[in-house]
């Protein structure tokens, strides 16, 4: 130990540069904790604690009346549903526009072609409007679509529809661009139409990655479907957004243990899906 | 067998997910055809004209600044807690005091880092109140589950030999690890609590929307009063946020010359 003390003895070079920036950041920090009313004693504040620990006191026993569990078992379902069917229609859109913005099937690449200008010109508002479905966040179109059809999962259902429609295709149309391209070409060149071309030279080659990543993205939509419950979008999520409401923790703590099974069972499943494709 | 099996798993995964589909919208019981057509559509395209023209009176512009400095505060804030959070709970957690309180370390982070952020936020806005303070507890909390897991897999993976060698020279436990491992570790942490704030800044735009302050508060209460312009101008500043955030990040990595740390 004599030796630690005499090893910390020569103070550290870099001390005096290492407290100016921390002080430096703290003092850039600043503003932000105003801005955000940063201020934990809120927590402490008696009516504040007194009513979470309440709240928390009701975690336990957990919700377990048959008529309870029913419900949060149709809920689940519908969540896994209504995740299904929004990558479903996700795929249905952003599959064809993942093509629209696509080069590997331009003609024009090969050479000179009677209006080529007209390619670029199309695909820069299909990129553009890809880049709008994927950066308004899925939970915001969610409550955008339950102002416009109504609470339910029809809203939530559009919601992942549009958005990952957006992230879809534009990694699809990456897919496509980096995968091997040759196959493609040789049916052009060799005279053979783009949908030849599509079916016997691109899709062959870029399938199992489109598969694979299509399976991980169904993954989030089931993580991404019982959030966007908590503004009205159907399934597990507005089940437990009303119980939280309500301060029932007991169905909180049920629909929590339900909606980690559920994560968990997608993410096995998408896990071997994903194995089986490699 | 194996080029047979490459060719035909995939249209067999397609097909598998087209049952699973069918069997979806047949469960939900909605009829989406119905919902694009007739006086339905009619409503849709309605709503969606009451969008336009964005508000962009000052007045209306300075509140919607306010709410983009809440929600880059709460995204700043929050990620920094959970850098501090997540570096206390990644000592334990890979496993450098010892067997029992390692597993019990990574049970804790899991069950951090498995709540989503939204839900914290529905939890934290019982526990401090409606306002920025819940979003920022939400991400701090739910982050430093995330933060803790890849700090601690970053320590154990870091070379052992510049720490014993402070040990063996002499110095306490403590020292060795302030000059001999967390030199070694911080440029990854460093990248991984980058990589998460940005992460976090569009967590903590929507955030809002069960109350925790920032731009999607706002955005709740429009929409609930039915200002609809203002709503607009609302969702396209999530939108220059996220843009913006997105080629800053990127900017950044290829300057740091790092490749994007995933989680």
């Amino acid at each position: 130990m004599t030796t630690a003390a005499a090893l910390a003895a020569p103070r550290d070079p870099a001390l005096g540069p290492r407290l100016a920036l921390t002080l430096v950041a703290l003092v850039l920090l600043w503003p932000a904790v105003q801005i955000a009313e940063f201020n934990p004693l809120t927590l402490l504040e008696p009516k504040n604690l007194s009513a979470m620990a309440r709240f928390l006191g009701t975690f336990f026993p957990m919700a377990l009346s048959a008529d309870f569990l029913h419900l949060v078992a149709r809920s689940a379902l519908e969540t896994l549903a209504l995740a299904t069917a929004g990558m479903a229609l996700a795929i249905a859109l952003g599959f064809p526009l993942a093509i629209a913005v696509s080069e590997s099937l331009s003609i024009s690449r090969i050479g000179p072609a009677r209006g080529a200008w007209l390619g670029p010109l199309a695909r820069a508002p299909v990129r553009g409007l890809l880049i709008l479905m994927r950066s308004i966040p899925e939970i915001v179109w969610a409550l955008l679509f339950v102002r416009a059809v109504g609470l339910g999962p029809a809203a939530g259902v559009l919601a992942i529809a549009i958005n990952y429609a957006g992230m879809l295709g534009k990694v699809y149309f990456e897919i496509f661009e980096a995968g091997d391209t040759r196959p493609a070409r040789a049916i052009l060149e060799s005279g053979g139409g783009r949908v030849n071309a599509f079916f016997y030279g691109v899709v062959p080659v870029a399938l199992p990655e489109i598969v694979s990543y299509s399976v991980y993205r169904w993954e989030c939509a089931i993580r991404a479907s019982v959030v966007m419950g908590f503004v009205g979008a159907g399934g597990l999520g507005q089940q437990m957004e009303l119980s939280i409401r309500m301060l029932n923790g007991g169905e909180v703590s049920t629909m929590l243990v339900v909606f980690l099974l559920l994560v968990l069972v997608a993410d096995v499943i998408s896990a071997l899906l994903r194995k089986v494709l490699r | 067998m194996n080029g047979a099996r490459l060719v035909w798993t995939p249209w067999a995964v397609l097909a598998g997910f087209g049952c699973a589909a069918a069997a979806s919208f047949i469960y939900l019981g909605v009829n989406f055809v119905d919902l694009f057509s007739g006086e339905s559509a009619r409503q849709m395209a309605a709503f969606a004209h009451g969008f336009y023209p964005p508000d962009v009176s000052p007045e209306f512009l300075r509140r919607v600044g306010r709410g983009a400095a809440e929600t880059l505060s709460m995204s700043a804030l929050g990620t920094l807690l959970a850098v501090l959070a997540g570096a206390v709970f990644a000592l334990p957690a890979s496993g450098r005091w010892g067997w029992p309180v390692r597993p019990l370390a990574r049970i804790v982070l899991n069950v951090l880092r498995s709540i989503p952020e939204l839900v914290w936020a529905a939890f934290m806005v019982l526990a401090a109140g409606l306002g920025p303070l819940a979003g920022c507890l939400a991400l701090a909390v739910h982050t430093s589950g995330v933060l803790g897991r890849l700090f601690a897999e970053t320590l154990e993976n870091a070379p052992a030999e510049p720490a014993a060698a402070l040990r063996q020279a002499g110095s306490g436990a403590t020292i060795a690890f302030f000059y001999g491992t967390l030199p070694v570790v911080l440029p990854q942490f460093v990248s991984y609590a980058l990589y998460r704030w940005e992460y976090n800044i569009r967590m903590a735009a929507v955030l809002g929307f069960v109350g925790a302050g920032g731009l999607g508060q706002m955005l709740y209460t429009s929409l609930a009063w039915f200002q609809t312009h203002g709503a607009a101008t609302i969702i396209l500043a999530m939108i220059a946020i996220v843009t913006v955030v997105d080629l800053l990040s990127a900017w950044l990595r290829r300057f740091l010359g790092q490749s994007s740390a995933q989680a």
